[in-house]
């Protein structure tokens, strides 16, 4: 369990003052001048060091994602760029974050832009975060009263602007090419790779894109040092993480521990048990609406972190965890998901924009039971044909909560299939009159 | 260069290919929709799948892949062949079943890669998704239903055409394309955008449910319904030209052609004179050939030659052109003018006449003067050679102008609307002395004015004096509008040491007019007691006034060798016959020629093309590209100072009617109401 010293996100529940003065007082904006003289290349070996993997769902490693930035500032400026664009369904932790330490986020761009040479950020939040929104620009008003960003960061030497741009409400901006397609003002659609951002992002500049949390819980990295932080977690899955709890348990909460922990004790400690006792589990679905569900023979030892979920062919994602006990309509609920993705698809690349709406009649299809046994197995293949088949991830996570759903629940499938054969059957025939 | 291996096979490919280009080379055919050799790479369609190895254990878009060296491609592994399959099957499934009625059935690439990639069977059983079909103008029909979202139409029009009004609005199945607002699309290129539809989403509504593409008979030719010289295939159906497609000729048009030259074929069954007339008591009357001719003869029976005059229209071949010359010599006439229009052409030495840079050097070009056109409207693949140019230096080329404001497809600097600025050009002189290969682009608006002369001199010493002259770089462009032009000024049907030109032979300057094909003049113009032969095809202004009207053949009816802007020679083929009586245009000459004794020395076609490379060898040269520094720097006869101060006017008012055929034409006449400036009006 985490003790409360290692705690990144102190005021996550919002007890205290959110603003510069109680983030200050919990130790933020705190040396910031000092950790900036390490120069770029320090921080960026810190911050790999560390062993951070992203915390928006993919969990690439954040150090090595900085040091793909050119290490000189060519003709082209660099843009740091995070995503607050937190739209995965279950998820809201960067929520919490923006509303309630929204400093630890602030005073992170500043440290990330630095040490990607980038004189310029841009948060790009999520629409329906309006509260949010007001919430960071308050706390991005108040460090640049304070000279904290701005000219002269710190005191530090170096030149930074933050801005704060606000989305309209499209799941696929969250992607990251796609948030810098409307960051520029066009469509939300993402864009082929390669090139990637560090090359060519924001208006063709190098650019790096990064979630809240992760760039979040930099500042206090390095102020506390990689050692500390590699030290909590397991090897390779590193930290601490900001879990969100939701769905059929007691007390749903977003609550921040060590990866690695296993998931009984996290619901069980945090969340005050599933309801009904941890027997009436059916399953979870451990990383937020795009990972494969798990069902409760795996959630009784899994432990939470990035390698191991992928050992049960599931992932971590963003660790939002949606419980879901025993009267729960499994097929209903990856249902409920088909359709969400349907709606999300972009509409670029084909696999996607077809196999999603196709995904989601044939699930909406096997909700009442009304299909063949063998369409099992085609949806199967369909979603075995958008996974990789697509320009983004967005086909990925559309494929992924089928195919769990298919793996761990196919006698339930054909159970429905089978009793709305059986209900079909019984009703007799009407017959026409003679 | 990479060397990739795709197959089994090594090829050397361009560093900056990407891997669908090298699997082309390798032999290897990819399936797609979305690619498009000459549009930026979407990667949206998910068809070109191939696979890498070392690279992401997925198929991979080749077309947005880059090769590296020593890459390894598999095109036909069972990991590519059953993602092509699952791809071709999500393009199917909520595609419609209407083949049968689909316009583009039978050169539709969807149907097409169906066959070659697809299943044979569909496996989707819910309702296919319908689309509302969207207005795009008279030209461009769509059953959006269709439609496979591969977005070549929306690149097309904001990269090619440069009128960004395509694009596709919601997302996901919901997604659609259109104008977002609706209207008729405003490019003159609009037509190509059923050539890129891979699917018959966008078809061409004057063509809609005419033919079939296996009913066709193919025939390669030459548009000349601009200057361009746009290379075509005819496709005709018995005796009926049903539409026109461009062919691919990087040198000149791409694979693009313009909306006029590609709908204005409708106006070749129409107002077309199919039968000699002869006027008598001021009616005409219908005639056969020999009364016809027996007229003529008895009316040019002892004019002398010096009252005799003869001029060239706008389409026609320089076949006939040098048949009506040669006629006209041994008439002892030399009052001959190929301008109908009137510019003062100088043809003393071929560069001063033509696009010198030619088409395909517009894209070595790094600054361009604009002067008294709208390469738009009068050649508007020209226009889109020079908008690539300008996106491919960042849009930053600089490009300036003299006359009218027109919109065009790139950013113009417009310096003033008169002709002495070529005599000042003020800071932007600086512009055109720092570019390495500037160019200057005079418009027939500049030269068919009194002071034209002037002015075509004033230009030349504006290229002299800014580098656009030099050893291995032309940079002196007259832009011409008529197809027929060169190839005339090429054979020399101008008047003769002691001919009359134009407007000598005008006013009643000569008693025997003989118009070949020219319709621009205004028959008030003719001086009354004129006795006006018309040889051409249409029953348009040449005819109304004429005396006597020999039908003759329009371009799709007879092999004719035609001169573009840059001097190109190239030569259009006979796919349909001319109807009733007409006739290719040079054997009417010929036959008359026999009927007054005079017969002019060829029997055959190539007998007469014989002659025509004996007149000027260029003709010899076909399809030759004729691009060439300078030698002698020494410009056209005229006064750079004489220019006059009056305002540019352009040569062309509606881009949609510009000679006979597309005034005969209802597509065009449709074209022309549905882009008619319309006047603002005030809420009441």
């Amino acid at each position: 369990m985490l003790s409360d010293r290692d705690r990144i996100f102190t005021n996550l529940y919002g007890l205290h003052d959110w603003g510069l003065d109680g983030a200050r007082a919990r130790g933020d904006w705190d040396g910031t001048a000092a950790i900036l003289a390490r120069g770029p290349d320090a921080i960026v070996e810190e911050m790999k060091s560390s062993g951070l993997r992203g915390r928006g769902g993919a969990g690439f490693p954040t150090g090595m994602k900085w040091s793909f930035m050119p290490k000189q500032v060519g003709d082209r400026p660099h843009y740091l760029i995070v995503n607050a664009d937190e739209s995965e369904p279950g998820t809201c932790k960067d929520r919490d974050i923006l509303r309630n330490d929204p400093h630890k986020l602030v005073e992170g761009c500043l440290i990330a832009s630095f040490a990607m040479r980038a004189h310029a950020c841009y948060i790009y939040i999520r629409g329906e975060f309006a509260a949010e929104a007001k919430r960071l620009q308050a706390a991005i008003d108040q460090a640049y009263a304070a000279g904290l960003i701005g000219r002269n960061a710190c005191g530090s030497g170096w030149d930074f602007d933050l801005y704060l741009h606000r989305g309209a409400g499209a799941y696929i901006c969250g992607e990251e090419t796609a948030l810098l397609e409307s960051l520029e003002g066009k469509k939300g659609m993402p864009r082929l790779k390669p090139p990637f951002p560090a090359a060519v992002g924001l208006y063709g500049c190098p650019s790096t894109v990064n979630n809240v949390e992760s760039i979040a819980v930099a500042p206090t990295i390095l102020r506390r040092g990689p050692a500390w932080f590699s030290a909590l977690g397991r090897p390779k899955n590193t930290g601490t993480k900001l879990f969100c709890i939701s769905g059929h348990v007691n007390k749903p909460c977003n609550v921040e521990e060590e990866l690695g922990i296993p998931l009984r004790e996290l619901i069980d400690r945090y969340a005050g048990g599933v309801r009904g006792g941890w027997d009436n589990l059916l399953a979870v679905i451990p990383g937020g609406a795009s990972v494969p569900v798990i069902p409760k023979s795996v959630c009784d030892t899994v432990l939470m972190d990035f390698d191991s979920l992928r050992d049960v062919r599931s992932g971590l994602g963003t660790a939002a965890v949606i419980v879901m006990d025993r009267s729960t309509d499994i097929i209903r609920a990856i249902a409920r998901l088909s359709q969400f993705y349907k709606h999300e698809s972009c509409g670029q690349c084909t696999p996607c924009r077809e196999g999603t709406g196709w995904m989601m009649r044939v699930m909406n299809r096997m909700v009442q039971g009304r299909a063949e046994p063998e369409e099992i197995d085609t949806l199967e293949q369909v979603t075995r044909q958008v996974e990789g088949h697509t320009i983004c991830a967005l086909g990925d996570a559309a494929a992924w909560p089928i195919q769990g759903l298919i793996r761990h629940f196919r006698p339930v499938i054909e159970d429905r299939i089978a009793q709305y054969k059986a209900g079909r059957a019984a009703r007799p025939l009407p017959l026409a009159a003679e | 260069m990479p060397k990739v291996t795709v197959d089994g096979i090594t090829v050397e490919v361009p560093a900056g290919s990407n891997v669908l280009q090298a699997c082309e080379l390798a032999g290897k055919e990819i399936p797609r929709f979305c690619y498009h050799e000459r549009l930026s790479v979407a990667g949206n369609c998910r068809m070109c799948l191939v696979e890498i190895e070392k690279a992401p254990p997925k198929p991979i878009s080749s077309c947005s892949y880059p090769v590296a060296d020593g890459m390894v491609v598999h095109t036909d592994s069972p990991m590519v062949r059953a993602a092509r399959r699952g791809v071709m099957e999500f393009l199917l499934i909520n595609h419609p079943l209407d083949c049968p009625i689909c316009d583009q059935g039978g050169e539709c690439d969807l149907q097409d890669q169906a066959v070659g990639y697809g299943m044979d069977h569909t496996r989707y059983g819910e309702n296919k998704r319908a689309v509302k079909d969207k207005y795009l103008g008279p030209l461009v029909k769509t059953v959006m239903t269709r439609c496979i979202h591969c977005t070549r139409c929306i690149r097309f029009a904001a990269e090619v055409a440069g009128t960004p009004e395509l694009g596709a609005t919601a997302r996901g199945e919901s997604m659609e394309v259109g104008t977002y607002i609706e209207h008729a699309l405003t490019s003159e290129l609009s037509g190509n955008l059923i050539d890129i539809c891979p699917v018959g989403a966008l078809t061409s509504k004057p063509y809609a449910f005419v033919a079939r593409p296996w009913e066709l008979r193919k025939t390669d030719s030459i548009d000349v319904l601009d200057a361009t010289g746009a290379n075509i295939r005819i496709d005709a159906r018995g005796p009926e030209v049903l539409r026109i497609l461009p062919r691919v000729n990087d040198d000149v048009n791409e694979e693009w052609l313009g909306d006029k030259s590609r709908f204005a074929i409708d106006g070749l069954r129409r107002k077309r004179l199919d039968s000699c007339w002869v006027r008598r008591d001021g009616k005409l009357h219908r005639a056969s050939w020999a009364e016809a001719f027996d007229a003529i003869a008895a009316r040019i029976d002892g004019v002398h030659g010096d009252r005799i005059g003869a001029v060239a229209g706008d389409l026609c071949d320089a076949e006939s052109m040098l048949a009506l010359r040669d006629l006209m010599a041994t008439l002892g006439s030399q009052n001959l003018d190929c301008r109908q229009d009137g510019a003062a052409l100088d043809a003393s030495r071929r560069d001063f006449y033509l696009f010198n840079t030619t088409i395909a050097g517009i894209e070595e070009a790094d600054a361009i003067l604009l002067v008294g056109t709208n390469p738009r409207h009068e050649a508007p693949l020209i226009n889109a050679r020079i908008r690539k140019r300008w996106l491919a230096t960042g849009a930053h080329m600089p490009i300036l102008g003299i006359g009218p404001e027109v919109p065009l497809t790139y950013d113009v600097r417009w310096l003033g609307n008169t002709p002495r600025l070529l005599n000042d050009l003020g800071d932007a002189a600086g512009l055109l002395r720092d570019a390495k290969r500037p160019m200057l682009v005079l418009g027939q608006g500049a030269l068919r004015r009194p002071d034209g002369a002037a002015i075509l001199a004033a230009a030349w010493r504006v290229a002299t004096d800014h580098g656009m002259l030099t050893g291995d770089w032309h940079g002196f462009n007259v832009l011409h509008t008529a197809a027929a032009r060169v190839g005339g000024m090429d054979l020399g049907f101008l008047p003769g040491p002691r001919g009359k030109p134009l407007a000598g032979m005008l006013d009643g300057g000569v008693e025997v007019l003989w118009l070949l094909g020219a319709d621009e003049i205004a028959p008030e113009r003719i001086g009354r007691n004129t006795f006006v032969i018309y040889q051409g095809h249409h029953g348009d202004r040449g005819a109304s006034r004429a005396d006597v009207i020999l039908p003759g053949a329009a371009y799709t009816e007879k092999n004719g060798t035609y001169v573009n802007t840059e001097g190109r020679v190239q030569r259009g083929f006979f796919a349909t016959y001319p109807p009733g009586q007409a006739r290719e245009d040079w054997k009417i000459l010929r036959a008359f020629s026999d009927r007054i004794g005079r017969r002019l020395p060829y029997d055959t076609i190539e007998a007469l093309r014989a002659r025509l490379e004996q007149i000027n060898p260029v003709f010899a040269r076909l399809d030759a590209s004729p691009r060439f520094g300078i030698s002698d720097p020494a410009g056209p006869a005229g006064d750079p100072a004489a220019v006059g101060d009056a305002a540019f006017a352009l040569p062309i008012e509606s881009y949609y009617q510009t000679d006979p055929i597309s005034r005969a034409s209802p597509t065009m006449a449709e074209c022309t109401t549905t882009y008619r400036p319309v006047a603002a009006v005030a809420a009441e």
